[in-house]
């Protein structure tokens, strides 16, 4: 079978990388052309807008079995029942993300904070490591 | 003239001035009627009433080539007129060099699924349609985010 398992479709998840959106998800309601495709996200204030796949990221999330041209609404209601927005939140990319984010808006008390809990951290595992090691000697 | 004659005409044009000056282009061609002995009653731009629904539009136009005059039926997948009639003029452009003023708009409608003659817009009305995106380039968000020297060649699987 091919080997391209992120396909454009109705009821596929993308993650808008440029513009005012950029960094929320949303769900492909309508394909323009090979370009361009019509993109809503009721639950994560996202209007409906065309949107060119320049501008956006297929993620491995699909809402299965959504008509074409649904409304907000009613597509609000199928993103709830499949929980898309958990789902993503749950991924290890959305995860990277939201890490990426916190680590760029912190003040540097709270890294000085950071710094202190690794340093704990660090102290633990070395003791442990040196503990284990003089035993094996 | 006690009832002087009424005419309308849908104008694809830039800006009102355009839009008044090409509306006494295409009416002195088809009726007997210029711009000095007229007077123009009213300019409204048109907004489609479903912009984020897609249709798919026929396009009859003619227009100058080097060599002669043509007519010709182009279809393009648009939410909307304007953006259809604008995606023929860069797309006459493109593919035949013929500017603005060499291009005259006979009609625009709006073609149902079936009666779409174009293969290249049939193979995007099939039902559950779907297809990947085979070569991903990603770019940075801004252009000054760019690195402008990368470790590894980037990988265009999507």
């Amino acid at each position: 079978s091919s080997s391209f398992k992120r396909l454009v479709e109705v009821g596929r998840v993308v993650l808008i990388t440029h513009g005012c959106d950029a960094g929320k998800i949303a769900t492909i309601v309508d394909i323009v052309d090979h370009n361009r495709a019509i993109i809503d996200g009721p639950t994560t204030e996202v209007q409906r807008q065309v949107i060119s796949f320049k501008n956006v990221v297929l993620t491995d999330i699909v809402v299965k079995r959504l008509p074409r041209t649904i409304g907000s609404k009613a597509l609000a209601k199928f993103l709830e029942k499949e929980q898309v927005v958990e789902a993503w939140q749950k991924t290890a990319w959305a995860k990277k993300l939201e890490a990426r984010k916190r680590r760029s808006a912190m003040s540097d008390f709270d890294r000085f904070k950071l710094m202190r809990l690794k340093k704990q951290q660090r102290h633990i595992v070395d003791r442990q490591v040196a503990l284990i090691k003089k035993e094996r000697a | 003239e006690p009832t002087p004659k009424l005419f309308r005409m849908r104008i694809f044009a830039p800006s009102e001035i355009v839009a008044k000056s090409r509306y006494w282009y295409f009416l002195s061609k088809l009726h007997k009627a210029k711009r000095a002995n007229g007077e123009i009653v009213s300019v409204n731009e048109i907004f489609v009433s479903d912009p984020l629904k897609v249709k798919n539009y026929g396009i009859w136009l003619r227009y100058d080539s080097r060599s002669g005059t043509h007519n010709m039926y182009k279809e393009y997948r648009e939410t909307t007129r304007a953006a259809a009639v604008e995606a023929c003029y860069q797309d006459m452009a493109a593919r035949h060099r013929a500017r603005f003023s060499s291009v005259q708009i006979i009609r625009v409608a709006t073609v149902k699924a079936s009666e779409v003659r174009r293969p290249y817009i049939q193979q995007l009305l099939q039902p559950k349609l779907k297809f990947p995106l085979p070569h991903r380039v990603q770019r940075p968000a801004k252009k000054a985010d760019r690195a402008l020297i990368i470790a590894k060649r980037p990988s265009t699987f999507y």
